[in-house]
């Protein structure tokens, strides 16, 4: 069965942009986290996702016509062209101190979501989707272990610790169901074996928060999930900020390497 | 970004509140013991163990690793270091350089 192009590139660049912005986000982390272990733990996670995005990117930006390259989709599209959901690029504080535990909650679900989502991808049709899901299941069974350690450690910790990571977990909650949304895949992409449906996931990433949570003394968020919108290029205010610092060196001075 | 609020380290890890001390053992091929590499900070063993992965095994460094508190090893003190050493230093029959070693033998 022919695989659709335009269909791959709107997947893989929807992916990449995932990886990418959600690498991004968790920099500002990095000599902020609560030990300087942690600081070298996120900084491996970041650059893990930052990897996936750069062969996904690159690949959705070599079937384009004319080329562009992974630079090209990372530094030169306005908000609009980017694909990520919300989840991974929201800030992780409206005001005050930052929270490690919004930290956590996020690399919870956003690592159990992946986790999902390469192993189905790694039996892709698609041989570059399938081999950048090979090496990025095993990266990202990391990050869920991770996360999972610290969920487990803040949820039966102290009252506080409970309590914050609890609240972390029904806020971020709001924007898990758009990981799940699949208006954006080309249906015929679903047919051919080269994309996953999202929404086929979504079961395996409840049982597997559940049991999580669980043991974390937690209880699954019961909230309403936020208008969403990532996926056609809808992001919120916080999204223009996180790309002006993104792309503002590789903008004022075109063509630097660094 | 300007608008941040202003994140600190120090203010939720001072005091009582630092994580305990690990030493990390890393065995860097099948074979071969496992060879002390650092310590670093960690709430308990698992994410001790974890932590380690990060920090000691980034470029492939080894296959296995232990962790212990630094607070269960009991180490000998710099003090006693006369009393623990020196004697075996005039003690040359401890060492076995009285032997013929036969031509052709390698590796002694």
């Amino acid at each position: 069965m022919i695989i659709p192009r335009n269909g791959v590139i709107d997947y893989a660049t929807a992916l990449g942009d995932d990886a990418l912005l959600a690498a991004q986000r968790m920099g500002e982390w990095i000599a902020a986290a609560p030990q300087i272990e942690e600081d070298v733990a996120i900084g491996n996670i970041a650059l893990d996702l930052l990897g996936q995005a750069r062969s996904l990117l690159s690949y959705a930006g070599s079937l384009e016509d004319p080329v562009r390259t992974e630079d090209d989709l990372a530094y030169f599209r306005d908000e609009r062209e980017f694909l990520n959901v919300q989840l991974v690029q929201r800030p992780w504080s409206g005001s005050g101190e930052r929270d490690f535990g919004v930290l956590v909650a996020r690399m919870l679900l956003f690592a159990t979501y992946q986790r999902a989502l390469y192993a189905a991808l790694a039996t892709s049709t698609d041989e570059t989707l399938a081999g950048v899901a090979g090496k990025a299941v095993k990266e990202v069974d990391y990050h869920r272990d991770h996360a999972t350690m610290w969920t487990l450690r803040l949820g039966d910790g102290t009252d506080e610790s409970h309590d914050r990571i609890q609240a972390a977990l029904d806020a971020e909650w709001r924007y898990v169901a758009e990981l799940f949304e699949n208006d954006f895949v080309d249906p015929a992409l679903v047919e051919s074996g080269a994309a996953v449906d999202p929404a086929t996931l979504r079961d395996g990433f409840d049982r597997r928060i559940s049991e999580v949570l669980a043991e974390a003394t937690l209880t699954v968020p019961e909230v309403a999930p936020a208008v969403t919108g990532g996926r056609r290029g809808l992001h919120s205010t916080s999204m223009g900020y996180l790309l002006a610092e993104m792309q503002h060196l590789a903008r004022s001075h075109p063509g630097v390497s660094w | 970004m300007g608008t941040d609020p202003e994140v600190s380290r120090r203010s939720s890890t001072t005091g009582a509140r630092e994580w305990p001390l690990w030493e990390v053992f890393v065995r860097s091929r099948r074979g071969l013991a496992h060879g002390h590499v650092g310590s670093l900070h960690a709430p308990d063993a698992q994410m001790a163990l974890r932590n380690a992965r990060d920090i000691y095994t980034r470029r492939q460094e080894g296959v296995s690793i232990w962790v212990v508190a630094s607070a269960a090893i009991t180490a000998s003190s710099p003090e006693e270091k006369d009393a623990f050493f020196d004697p075996a230093g005039d003690k040359i029959y401890r060492h076995p350089t009285f032997y013929d070693i036969p031509e052709g033998v390698k590796h002694i």
